[in-house]
């Protein structure tokens, strides 16, 4: 008592500055705390403004000029004739079959990740937990072509799939299913439907993790409060769980719906030979040399992914972000 | 009589720790029922065998003569209002409180008729529009009650409903919920670790300690006579004497308990009592409580606000009613 009582008296009310141009910065950056920020946002700033956005406006200029078709040279004058020739049957058929494919994809993919979502948010504690995020990432540290390569060898007729089916004595569905128009194949590993396997497995971390974290966010007694009002368990699902996830379902779907616009690896090795806009976009702009068609075909999903933010801001998605 | 609700031998344990341990409890119906006992001793658990929250782990549970084991919540005609209300925060406040009406297939006219109605009856008529999220705490609350009196239940379960209210709205709503028990003759059960809220509020009250209900009485009776230690602390923090103690003014050999309300606090030397010395002194407001050391025996008196009191660290007698000393059931 006495001890801290004499060191109080001999104590400065007043700290000295800590010597040299620390001490200095630290006392401006406190008393002018938007001076940090400044310095802090300036190089993220310039990097997202020049090289970001910059590229990619010199990439939608692109989309204004067109092609001689006659010399292969660009005519850098302001035309609309490049999306013109978007609107071609065999380029919107690419479009089209793109779009479907990411939307079949974002709702598989969100019907798969929601329970594993809710059993992760509702049930999973301590080691279970750490469990299920190592389950959900550790797809993501492998590198990505040696799964796509992994899944041909075991979507090929020759694969584990084509086997466990024989076994099982029920290869005839395989067989019937790849017998069907546009969805089929000779085998699962150049079928449409082998497509959507490899995207769905592959985007699926990317709904899991968003749809879990708006799960979290519902507090258990919602559950048990509209069950003491009556509601079975279903009624209970429509009416509080899923519109209460809904914002983490549309923050993982625009995750799962870009990169399947986006992507031309995974239509490349693993089904038909037609082609997904990733791969419009990569043949244009390096064996056919068309940069203006390839700028174009980019723009498109720039397009239908603004549309879609757009919908999904006035659902609230961005809560859960 | 059927009783409201009755417990026969009911345990829940959950491993091995016995939440709650072989209770017997029979609420009549229409009575305003307090569950009241420190945090952990079970009488919220009790609450949600009720709700159907929990199964029991032995016994059997009936509600109005019906067995209640195995039957979810939702198939049970009682209600909740929750702790911290549940308000479902994606749903205006018309369809929060019509909730229950929604999912039982009432037409929207009719349930959102019934809704205002509910609202109207806890005072927050047209408030239908707004967002849960902008009420303060006392609207939630009674929002919530409005959501569970609308499904006209046979009884009303309250999880320590106003435990997050500052203590004038409490005040409040002590009176409102009485009142409101009384108007619509609606079982209340009521779960708190407040005893004056308990003891204020209820017809009869319950008392919870580790797992076990100590003592089932009316508030006169838990008060004036506790039948154990525990109650007798719990309960208005009496002073709880040792059988030595009360030997000595009784006869007879048991623990005894004195309301601090009851000893007077006087000068040294005057008159036949105890010895004490003051400790020290806690202004209340309309009370000042005094701690007291008798001879080693740490007691406590409460005295009016006003009354001239002694200095700290002085020695004083201490003077009681012999028939204000309590003799406890519980065994020496």
């Amino acid at each position: 008592m006495t001890l801290t009582a004499t060191q109080a008296k001999v104590a400065p009310a007043v700290l000295p500055r800590s010597g040299g141009l620390r001490g200095a910065l630290s006392d401006l950056f406190w008393r002018r705390p938007q001076l940090l920020l400044l310095l802090m946002l300036l190089p993220p700033v310039l990097w997202l403004g020049i090289v970001y956005i910059g590229s990619l406006f010199a990439l939608l200029l692109q989309s204004f000029f067109s092609i001689d078709e006659f010399s292969g040279l660009i005519n850098r004058e302001f035309t609309l004739k490049t999306y013109g020739d978007l609107l071609q049957a065999a380029n919107l058929d690419i479009i089209l079959r793109t779009v479907t494919m990411a939307a079949l994809v974002t709702l598989a993919s969100a019907i798969i990740a929601f329970p594993i979502a809710y059993y992760a948010a509702r049930y999973a504690r301590g080691r279970w937990k750490a469990l299920f995020y190592l389950g959900v990432m550790l797809p993501l540290w492998s590198s990505y072509l040696v799964k796509i390569y992994a899944w041909k060898l075991i979507l090929a007729k020759e694969g584990i799939l084509t086997w466990l089916l024989a076994k099982l004595h029920i290869l005839w569905l395989l067989d019937g299913w790849l017998s069907l128009p546009i969805v089929g194949g000779n085998s699962l590993s150049v079928s449409a439907t082998g497509t959507f396997i490899v995207f769905v497995y592959v985007w699926l971390p990317f709904m899991i993790l968003p749809v879990q974290a708006a799960l979290e966010r519902v507090p258990g007694n919602l559950v048990e409060a509209s069950s003491d009002l009556g509601a079975s368990p279903g009624q209970t699902f429509r009416n509080v769980l899923f519109p209460l996830a809904l914002p983490g379902i549309v923050a993982g779907s625009i995750f799962t719906f870009s990169l399947t616009l986006g992507d031309y690896i995974i239509p490349q090795i693993i089904g038909t030979s037609r082609l997904f806009i990733g791969q419009a976009v990569y043949s244009q702009q390096g064996t056919a040399g068309n940069i203006p068609l390839a700028a174009a075909f980019t723009v498109v999903p720039i397009v239908i992914m603004g549309f879609y933010l757009w919908g999904a801001k006035r659902m609230g998605a961005f809560d859960a972000l | 009589m059927t009783s409201a609700v009755s417990f026969q031998k009911v345990s829940r344990h959950f491993g091995s720790v016995r939440a709650v341990d072989a209770v017997d409890l029979d609420i009549v119906p229409g009575e305003f029922f307090a569950m009241l006992g420190p945090s952990g001793s079970g009488k919220t658990t009790c609450l949600r065998l009720i709700a159907g929250f929990e199964q029991p782990t032995a016994g059997s549970i009936s509600i109005f003569g019906e067995r209640a084991e195995g039957v979810p919540p939702y198939r049970r005609n009682v209600n909740t209002v929750f702790q911290d209300y549940a308000l479902f925060p994606h749903l205006n406040v018309l369809d929060n409180v019509a909730y229950g009406l929604m999912v039982k297939g009432v037409g929207k006219p009719k349930r959102q008729k019934a809704a205002e109605e509910a609202l109207s009856l806890v005072r927050l008529p047209g408030y239908g529009a707004r967002r849960p999220g902008q009420l303060s705490g006392g609207q939630r609350q009674r929002v919530a009650l409005a959501r569970a009196l609308v499904n006209q239940p046979k009884v009303l379960l309250l999880d320590e409903p106003l435990g997050a209210l500052d203590l004038k709205l409490r005040e409040n709503m002590q009176e409102e919920l009485k009142s409101l028990q009384k108007a619509l003759g609606i079982t209340f059960v009521f779960v708190t670790h407040d005893q004056g809220e308990a003891l204020s509020m209820a017809d009869r009250v319950a008392v919870f300690n580790d797992g076990k209900i100590m003592q089932i009485g009316t508030p006169e009776d838990i008060y004036q006579r506790p039948r154990t230690r525990f109650v007798a602390d719990f309960v208005g923090s009496s002073n709880v004497l040792p059988p030595d103690f009360v030997q000595r003014y009784s006869g007879q050999h048991r623990w005894g308990s004195l309301r601090p309300e009851s000893i007077r606090v006087g000068r040294a030397a005057k008159g036949d009592g105890v010895a004490a010395r003051l400790v020290s002194t806690n202004y209340l407001g309309a009370t000042t409580r005094l701690a007291l050391d008798a001879d080693g025996l740490r007691l406590h008196a409460i005295v009016p606000a006003g009354a001239k009191l002694p200095r700290e660290g002085e020695a004083v007698v201490l003077t009681f009613n012999r028939e204000h000393l309590h003799l406890m059931d519980e065994p020496a």
